[in-house]
């Protein structure tokens, strides 16, 4: 771990008021980041998109976040005001997220949308704003950016989409990234293209980075330390290097599920799932 | 799906995957195609149109003629009324020849006027597009921005009360609330004129340049007509915009609470914008182009509406005209009225279609 | 024996409520009476639904029991008792012949159920026919239908009923058809919406590859699924219909006096506005309620059978 924790999260809890009842997304998790990245690493319904809105307190209408500590760089995220928070938020941590074709807005174009991301956090004019961006859309390495400027969602293809995301959510240079999902809606060709993008990006300016996946490899291999989520609870933290030596069953059977190429060419096992791993501390070794 | 993937611009290092000569071509005969399509369903609907008060006022009456010149004509009229619908031809012919004259403005003549009907359809279509128009007006004001605060506020008082009204509003007989309002705006409160577009003695001063009195006394300078032209809107375009307002303001809250639940809010709220940004510059921006045909489908309702209530306030419009034409067993006019009145609509409706595809950028090329 | 008595009722009422829960269902029929269960439940959480119920439900019973809530037929006339205010003995006052206003306006739900009643059996078939053939069989049979069907769509619809009344003489039935011609065709446009996306799916191309016939497929699988869409836009235009149906009442267009439909008492009351206040005002308030009553069970329907709609 290096130096001062960027960010603490203590005993992590969201929920959500459903007419069936409660639902508990994150069960009480904790974790901290420095100047890494971290990889968050489960199936659907894990937790691990919640965890990383629950930092940004972007959690929907009828969820509740609750928490011994969340902190970052000093301020208390818990129970920072409104206001606090929409200075943190793009300015310090930012987020970005699976498909560029929704999480853009359709009717505005590309260009005003990265130029509107840094004047919130500036006090910059409308050319000023403008020329960043272009700059920003040259940085991701699109080329033509005017002519990209002027486009619309739905008329750049995904790779470009989520470029476009990185520029509009790293203008403003936070020190936080949370990528939730970033290529799971991208073509495999794309996805490394975007990869090594991100990659440079985050090195380049110093960032920390939570990788929020389901793709166990993606984590391991671009990331330094790897949580693997289950039914809101963290089964097991470890090294990106030492993903083999996993102790945890759930972790295991991760491992022993991915195909591999010098691997036996058996039937693949299918994960077994103890429901003890759902209690608290369940099966954590 | 809007814009195929050969007009989507590819990444960094990717190639355009088809020659530029052939998407030029392709958005061109795109081009093309839309308004000839637009102008097939426009014809193919008037054809429609016509056909069907071709069957109302020809096929379906017992005695179409009689319909026409009414019971007091003589035989001479009628017998040369007979030879000019063509009664002795074929029903195909009798379309045709009916056509011919809709599509010439040749209605016939009203029995109640003795006009010819398109000029009674000028004079009075001007008072029912006037109210119409303020009602929708007040719809607009009034209905968008609870329909917002409803969706905003969602589940708290705000919109439990914003969803009552609505409910009220399209759940009312229009020309009972009128009645209601004149007793107490009127009869008992004196508040108010009684109906009647205007007071009877202002009558004809102001000369009908667009027949809009708001327009024409406002242009002119008579600004005591002005007022009294106001007074007497006051009432029915109210009761008009009951239900402008309401169908509005749901369909607003509805749109605005579909758009609030999209990725790309948590991405504005991601980067930090303020609440009233995300409402109003982002989510607000897609309803709005939405907003466009519901508007627009309104406006249209405004105008069948209207009927009821001009006969409640003796409104000089085209409802009115069309009623007193149903009890005088005016054929000629109830159907040209007709016509006009689902010509209105259709157009409406079209208009706010081709408006509708110039401002979404994702229907656009 | 008493024991057994008690006892069996309270294990039988849990037997049924497990049985309705259970979660592996054991035949297609308990299938389908879980999820009406289920509907059922959700419809009843929601007490904007539940309102909407009550007042349907009152509409029903007193159209049905009319004979047994009213004394009099509300046509008699009463001429000595003409125009008297709501009191003890006349609940809602009397109209301009003596006629007891409250039972004309129990009287009247039966008219006011008929004509929706009618219009309902019309349009929703025709409607799911014509859509569910369109969308499945598509083609210029599709094309054609649907022009057919935007020309309907594209008219406005008192305007039009006004003009078939013109053509046909006032009168109920006559009214009737004029709503119903104008009324079908947002139905065949939802049928026809929710056919396309049907066709594709699997289990219809799993039962054409079985050689079920085109009728078939389009009775036994399509129509089912789209009856839950129809259901819910055909109680949400009942409003709109008994508006309509009231506004040609007013004008003297429907039910003829001395039928006690509601839009009419309200035209004859007119005259009495000022001083009689009850005469044309009553009759408006129940048309208020009655059409409440469509759009709130309407809007429960659509909560429970089409979620997605996310209100």
């Amino acid at each position: 771990m290096a130096g001062d924790a960027l960010l603490v999260v203590e005993d992590l809890r969201v929920s959500f008021d459903t007419p069936k009842g409660v639902v508990e997304a994150v069960r009480g998790i904790d974790f901290e980041l420095g100047q890494e990245r971290l990889g968050i690493v489960g199936e659907s319904g894990s937790g691990k998109s919640q965890t990383g809105r629950a930092i940004l307190r972007l959690i929907s209408g009828n969820g509740r976040i609750a928490a011994k500590r969340m902190e970052f760089d000093g301020i208390d995220l818990l129970n920072a005001s409104e206001r606090r928070m929409r200075s943190i938020r793009g300015n310090r941590i930012s987020m970005i997220m699976q498909d560029p074709q929704y999480s853009l807005n359709p009717v505005m174009t590309v260009g005003t949308q990265i130029a509107e991301a840094y004047r919130v956090h500036s006090k910059a004019g409308k050319r000023e704003a403008k020329e960043r961006a272009l700059a920003m859309l040259e940085t991701v390495r699109i080329r033509e950016p005017e002519k990209v400027y002027n486009l619309y969602p739905h008329e750049v293809s995904g790779g470009m989409g989520q470029r476009i995301m990185i520029a509009m959510m790293l203008i403003p240079d936070p020190d936080l990234l949370i990528a939730d999902e970033p290529t799971s809606a991208l073509d495999v060709t794309v996805q490394l293209q975007v990869l090594a993008l991100l990659d440079d990006m985050v090195r380049q300016r110093g960032m920390g980075l939570i990788l929020i996946s389901h793709d166990l490899n993606l984590v391991a291999s671009f990331c330094d330390r790897v949580l693997v989520m289950y039914g809101g609870r963290i089964m097991e933290t470890l090294d990106a290097k030492a993903l083999h030596e996993a102790r945890h069953p759930y972790t295991r059977g991760l491992l022993n599920c991915l195909p591999q190429l010098d691997g036996s060419h058996g039937e693949l096992p299918v994960l077994k799932r103890d429901p003890a791993w759902l209690e608290a501390g369940g099966g954590a070794p | 799906m809007v814009g195929g993937n050969s007009t989507k611009v590819s990444g960094a290092g990717e190639s355009p995957s088809r020659h530029p000569l052939a998407t030029r071509f392709a958005s061109f005969t795109k081009a093309v195609a839309k308004p000839a399509n637009v102008l097939f369903t426009i014809l193919i609907t008037f054809v429609g149109l016509t056909a069907i008060t071709f069957i109302i006022g020809r096929v379906m009456p017992a005695d179409p003629v009689l319909a026409i010149v009414g019971d007091r004509a003589s035989k001479d009229v009628y017998e040369a009324m007979y030879l000019k619908l063509g009664l002795d031809k074929p029903l195909l012919q009798q379309y045709w020849i009916y056509l011919t004259n809709v599509v010439q403005g040749d209605f016939g003549k009203s029995i109640m006027t003795t006009r010819p009907v398109l000029d009674d359809l000028i004079t009075y279509f001007p008072a029912t597009l006037e109210l119409a128009s303020v009602a929708t007006l007040v719809g607009i004001l009034v209905g968008v921005p609870m329909g917002v605060a409803a969706a905003v506020r969602q589940g708290r008082l705000t919109d439990h009360i914003v969803r009552i009204i609505g409910l009220f509003g399209y759940s009312v007989p229009i020309f009972w609330l009128g009645l209601v309002a004149l007793l107490i705006f009127y009869a008992k409160l004196g508040w108010l004129p009684g109906p009647g577009r205007i007071e009877v003695y202002y009558d004809g001063i102001v000369a009908p340049t667009t027949g809009f009195i708001l327009i024409d006394s406002a242009m002119q300078g008579e600004w005591e007509i002005f007022r009294n032209a106001v007074s007497h809107l006051i009432l029915p375009s109210a009761m008009l915009a009951t239900f402008a307002l309401a169908y509005i303001a749901r369909m607003t809250r509805s749109f605005m609470l579909d758009q609030l639940n999209q990725e790309y809010i948590i991405t504005a709220r991601v980067k930090g914008l303020s609440e009233t940004a995300v409402i109003w510059r982002h989510a607000f921006r897609n309803v709005l182009i939405q907003l466009i045909t519901i508007i627009g489908l309104t406006y249209a309702s405004l105008l069948e509406g209207s009927v009821l209530t001009e006969t409640i306030f003796a409104w000089p419009g085209i409802g009115q005209y069309i009623t007193k034409s149903l009890f005088n067993a005016d054929m000629n006019a109830v159907i040209g009225g007709t016509v006009v009145v689902g010509i209105g609509f259709v157009g409406i409706n079209m208009l706010s279609d081709v408006l509708y595809r110039l401002v979404d950028p994702r229907a656009r090329r | 024996m008493s024991d057994k008595a008690t006892t069996v009722p309270a294990a039988a009422k849990q037997g049924l409520k497990a049985w309705l829960l259970s979660n592996s269902p054991g035949s297609m029929a308990h299938a389908r009476c879980q999820r009406m269960y289920l509907n059922w439940l959700v419809f009843s959480a929601n007490p904007i639904a539940m309102a909407g119920l009550l007042i349907i439900g009152a509409l029903v019973l007193g159209a049905t029991f009319a004979p047994l809530l009213t004394s009099g037929d509300g046509i008699e006339q009463h001429l000595a008792d003409r125009l008297q205010p709501p009191s003890a003995e006349h609940w809602f006052g009397t109209d301009e012949l003596g006629r007891d206003v409250y039972e004309r306006i129990i009287w009247g739900s039966r008219i006011t159920l008929y004509i929706v009643g009618l219009v309902g059996i019309i349009v929703a078939p025709l409607g799911l026919i014509i859509g569910i053939i369109a969308g499945y069989v598509g083609g210029w049979v599709d094309n054609v239908l649907m022009r057919v069907t935007d020309i309907f769509l594209a008219f406005p619809r008192l305007i039009l009923a006004l003009a078939f009344v013109a053509a046909l003489g006032p009168g109920l039935e006559n009214a009737v058809f004029a709503i119903a011609i104008t009324t079908w065709s947002p139905f065949a446009r939802i049928a026809r919406a929710e056919t396309l996306t049907i066709r594709k799916s699997e289990f219809i191309m799993a039962a054409q590859v079985q050689g079920a016939s085109t009728t078939r497929i389009l009775l036994s699988h399509i129509m089912p699924l789209c009856a839950s869409s129809i259901i819910v836009r055909l109680t949400l235009d009942m409003a709109g219909i008994i508006l309509v149906a009231a506004g040609l009442g007013f004008l003297g267009l429907g039910a003829q006096p001395p039928l006690p439909e509601w839009g009419a008492m309200i035209s004859t009351g007119r005259q009495f506005l000022i001083d009689q206040w009850w005469v044309p005002t009553i009759p408006g308030i129940a048309i208020l309620v009655v059409s409440m009553g469509f759009n709130l069970l309407g809007d429960g329907l659509r909560d429970v059978l089409d979620p997605r709609s996310g209100h």
